[in-house]
């Protein structure tokens, strides 16, 4: 699967497509959720650079290693009208110290309600849904999941401020996240006593330095809902590097704490994204 | 004789940023040869993208170009006076949407990097612009 998705990029790449009218970087990265925004953050913004009645296309592949696992994920997005995005990913997450594997689907839709990230004095705000479905539900069952499946709804507000810092414009995001997740999903949903959703809250803040590179940090709150391991918050400082419209990568060095009773997880990310 | 000694270096210091203080946007835009060029730039873009260039159609180019040229100016701090009409008022009938504005936005960076103006001089511009959005748009 995910050479297929990184094959189609790869082909995608050779094509010199129009990208969209609007303006570098505002579509800003694909997270390995699937949906635009910075790494693991889901942000307001609709990904790719298609404005007012134009469509986009995109696809992206990343790899996140840290100390005990590896995370792949792969996928595709649409976008229409500035409005609408439509996003699937793979995930394939490594047990590389514990053995075996574990994959989930993730099913995005993004809406923005209102405003715009460069030009209004409201942020732009974004209403979105990922399906989350789990594909080796053994495991994350054996350590108290309690569903192989998932939605998470969040509302997210991104606003660029333009001759922010020293000349430079810089990107707030924040982001309500409601999830039965654990491990976001990776790890199943809910466990035998609480499958209700959660608030969390993510953040993003990003300095352009050119109309080319950003760089920036995450932060993404988690539950705790199983029994025997802690989860930790997520956090990442990312650099982005936005080559043209159609080409952006993204590499970040990421803090996933504990994960399944193996200590503070951090390691390198990096992203490769498509978009026409 | 350590503090006079940096009293003095302060002093130096003061006498060293007043007499070299930070460019206005207008200068850094080039003033009235910069500003033109962007202008040209910026009406050769335009010329060249069929998908606004229809907005034009009725437009006195001449004119056009010259009351642009007088508001960069003026909104960059430059010593000119925008005669023009509101932004409402000569927006009114073009029914402007959201991709025609990023259009114009790309195609004025564009022309800012042709004339090497710094990147923040560009953004300082863009964060004076951007604000005109709800006046241009729908109308």
């Amino acid at each position: 699967m995910n050479n297929l998705v990184m094959c189609v990029f790869f082909a995608l790449l050779a094509l010199p497509v129009q990208a969209g009218s609007r303006v570098l970087a505002t579509g800003g990265a694909t997270t390995i959720e699937g949906s635009a925004g910075g790494g693991i953050v889901p942000w307001a913004v609709i990904n790719g650079y298609g404005s007012d009645d134009e469509w986009s296309v995109q696809a992206f592949g990343s790899r996140v290693g840290v100390d005990d696992f590896t995370l792949h994920s792969a996928g595709v997005g649409l976008s229409f009208d500035n409005r609408w995005e439509l996003s699937y990913a793979r995930q394939q997450f490594k047990l590389d110290t514990i053995g075996g594997q574990l994959r989930q689907d993730i099913v995005g839709v993004k809406y923005r309600l209102a405003g715009q990230l460069l030009y209004t004095s409201l942020p732009q705000i974004s209403l979105g849904l990922q399906y989350k479905r789990h594909l080796d539900f053994e495991l994350p069952s054996l350590v108290g999941a309690h569903s192989r499946s998932g939605v998470d709804l969040y509302l997210a507000a991104s606003k660029v401020w333009l001759d922010a810092i020293a000349g430079r414009n810089l990107l707030l995001n924040g982001t309500i996240r409601a999830t039965q997740a654990n491990q976001t999903g990776l790890l199943g949903f809910g466990n035998a006593d609480q499958q209700r959703h959660q608030l969390m809250f993510e953040g993003s803040a990003a300095l352009l330095l050119t109309h080319h590179l950003a760089v920036g940090v995450e932060f993404r709150q988690k539950p705790n809902r199983l029994a025997f391991a802690d989860e930790q918050h997520w956090r990442d400082v990312f650099v982005a590097w936005f080559v043209n419209p159609n080409l952006s990568v993204t590499a970040a060095y990421v803090d996933l704490g504990d994960i399944a009773g193996l200590p503070s997880q951090q390691g390198w990310y990096l992203s490769l994204e498509g978009s026409w | 004789m350590k503090s006079l000694l940096i009293l003095l270096s302060m002093a130096l210091l003061l006498v060293a940023c007043s007499q070299t203080p930070k460019p206005s946007l207008y200068q850094q835009l080039g003033e009235e040869a910069g500003i033109t060029a962007i202008t040209d730039h910026l009406l050769h873009q335009i010329e060249h993208d069929p998908l606004i260039v229809h907005h034009f159609r009725d437009t006195d180019i001449p004119r056009f170009r010259r009351l642009l040229m007088e508001q960069l100016c003026e909104l960059s701090g430059g010593p000119c006076v925008y005669s023009g009409a509101t932004m409402e008022e000569s927006h009114t009938g073009l029914n402007l949407n959201t991709r025609d504005f990023d259009r114009l936005v790309n195609h004025l960076i564009s022309a800012m990097q042709q004339q090497g103006i710094p990147y923040g001089a560009q953004n300082q511009l863009l964060a004076l612009l951007a604000p005109m959005y709800p006046e241009v748009i729908g109308r």
